[in-house]
């Protein structure tokens, strides 16, 4: 049987729909913006473990590259500062929307945000194989002053920038480090900035 | 310290170039004591290879002393280590299963792109080889960083000889990974293609895993003549129809397997534009794919296909029907070099296994590009180059 409002009668998820209506149909509860990007990784830990440091927001810019740090307001609110071109930073407030211990995260920016964005993390128990992790990330396309912004923000686009971070996360908890080719420590410090 | 840096086509140069530095904690540096020229360096030194930038530093097949170590390396200052050329975790799902090759956390995640795109997933890492495998600074050098040393260097014993051991990096697993892929089983017959050192390690490792008889193929005489030391039988393709001889020589049934360790090293890692424009300037495309179409041909109904030598791209007219019509078993894969360590380290010392036979030139570092032009324009001499910081 087909769905009347998507017409898609697959297993697939909705991010990977060459047709039909993927946003409407995401789960991203208070979602902005009307672009959509998932992106899965498995990682050879336990969800616990995986869930627990992802859940704590503070170590969100350890591996995703070009957020500069984000300051926990409270259990729900966090403040997040990210790197903008030119030395500047764009700052938002995101708030948790919805969140189950070692299976589901979830937040949404508040009103005022520079740029607007929401975002849903899930977690799921893959026996000996570790902690499936499938990112889905709601946002602006790209125009004008913002455009710029969010370019940087995702460095060329964001499909390409969740699964590198998503990447650098893995291997951070699989390796305890994030693999780099760089020489000297110098070197390291201006890949990273 | 010193380096091999590549700058272009043909154009290497020695170049003095900051030391490098405990970056991670799984970290160690390597004070460099041999390193050696592998066939496959000629390809970016021939300019085959993209993403190579200018200033890049050579070099896959290396060992040397530990001189210093991250918090959480496991080496010890002064301990003698061989380094595998390929960068792997040794924590990830395809570590445990030691699928080192196949490394989840080898390369950094901005350089996965290529291979994502490419192959469909990430690669392990491999020092000294472009920036599409890490962009890692390679072993022809004073001083190497040596990612994840913890799980990565083989400590060898006091007192053996650097030259005993130095092919433990690449070629030496390679080959015998390569007949391992091939199945053995006793009385077989195996066709080797290319009497390079993979080839000749091949060789060596078939006997051990006791094949019979062992036909190598190639077309340079010197080299034919190192696997006839072994024990081979040999075809040299200029002088003799290589499918009518092998046939005549298994009896009319073909090899049991075959391996190809020619392969069309100079297509490594191509992406898709960049073959395209090499295929519509060249016959690279249908040529240089021979031995592996001429093996499966070859290849007895029912037989094992193995495949070490280094394809990256594409290949027009493959025998998928001969493949699939004798029911051939193809197996290939880059080296999982950190699973064969130990077991051929004990080969070494237990004297089952000749490495140095392939020495043909030693030098200093600093004469590294003699070494690159020696090898690249006499491949019937030059076996293998090994480079020495202070050998002079």
């Amino acid at each position: 049987m087909t769905d009347k409002k998507t017409d898609h009668t697959d297993d697939a998820p909705p991010t990977t729909w060459k047709k039909g209506d993927a946003l409407a149909e995401s789960a991203i509860p208070g979602e902005q913006g009307n672009s959509l990007v998932a992106r899965a990784v498995t990682i050879n830990r336990p969800v616990g473990e995986v869930f627990a440091y992802f859940r704590d927001f503070a170590n969100l810019p350890t591996f995703m590259e070009n957020v500069e740090r984000i300051d926990i307001l409270d259990a729900k609110r966090s403040h997040w500062v990210v790197k903008a071109p030119a030395g500047k930073t764009v700052e938002w407030d995101a708030v948790v929307t919805e969140e189950a211990q070692d299976s589901v995260i979830a937040w949404t920016s508040e009103p005022g945000a520079d740029v607007a964005n929401s975002g849903r993390v899930e977690f799921r128990d893959a026996g000996a194989r570790g902690t499936v992790v499938t990112a889905t990330i709601a946002y602006d396309p790209p125009a004008g002053i913002v455009g710029k912004l969010i370019a940087k923000l995702f460095q060329r686009e964001p499909a390409i920038q969740a699964r590198r971070d998503l990447r650098r996360f893995k291997q951070l908890m699989e390796t305890g480090e994030i693999a780099t080719a760089a020489m000297t420590r110098k070197q390291h410090e201006e890949e990273m900035a | 310290m010193r380096a091999l840096a590549w700058h272009g086509k043909h154009d290497v140069r020695v170049d003095t170039v900051d030391d490098p530095e405990i970056i991670n904690p799984r970290d160690c540096i390597i004070k460099v004591t041999a390193t050696a020229i592998c066939g496959s360096d000629l390809h970016l030194y021939d300019n085959y290879i993209p993403t190579m930038q200018a200033g890049d530093i050579l070099g896959h097949e290396f060992m040397g002393e530990v001189v210093e170590v991250g918090a959480k390396s496991t080496l010890k200052k002064g301990q003698k280590v061989v380094v595998p050329f390929t960068i792997a975790c040794g924590s990830c799902y395809h570590c445990g299963k030691h699928q080192y090759s196949a490394c989840d956390n080898g390369l950094p995640a901005d350089n996965q792109d290529i291979a994502q795109e490419l192959y469909g997933q990430p690669m392990a890492g491999l020092f000294g080889y472009s920036h599409m495998t890490g962009g890692y600074a390679g072993g022809q050098a004073e001083y190497v960083r040596v990612p994840f040393s913890d799980v990565g260097p083989i400590v060898i014993p006091d007192g053996v000889d650097d030259e005993k051991v130095l092919f433990l990096s690449d070629i030496l697993p390679t080959g015998w990974m390569a007949a391992e892929n091939a199945q053995i089983e006793p009385g077989d017959t195996v066709a080797v293609w290319g009497c390079g050192p993979v080839g000749l390690f091949a060789v060596q490792s078939a006997f051990l895993m006791g094949a019979e008889r062992v036909i190598a193929i190639d077309h340079f005489p010197h080299r034919l003549e190192l696997a006839k030391r072994f024990g081979a039988e040999t075809i040299n393709y200029e002088e003799s129809a290589v499918y009518e001889a092998l046939m005549v020589m298994t009896g009319g049934i073909g090899p049991d397997a075959v391996i190809d360790s020619v392969g069309l090293e100079a297509h490594g890692f191509f992406v898709d534009n960049v073959l395209d424009q090499i295929k519509a300037s060249t016959f690279l495309g249908t040529d240089r794919a021979h031995s592996i179409r001429q093996a499966i041909i070859a290849c007895r109904k029912g037989g094992r296909v193995s495949m070490p030598a280094v394809y990256g791209g594409f290949i027009d007219k493959f025998p998928l029907g001969a493949l699939m019509e004798k029911g051939l078993t193809l197996k290939t894969g880059q080296t999982h070099v950190q699973h064969y360590m130990p077991a051929l380290l004990n080969a070494i010392m237990e004297g089952k296994i000749d490495t140095t036979f392939l020495i043909s030139h030693r030098m200093d570092l600093e004469d590294a590009p003699k070494g690159y032009d020696m090898f690249k324009n006499n491949q019937n001499e030059v076996t293998k180059v090994v480079l020495k910081p202070g050998f002079n």
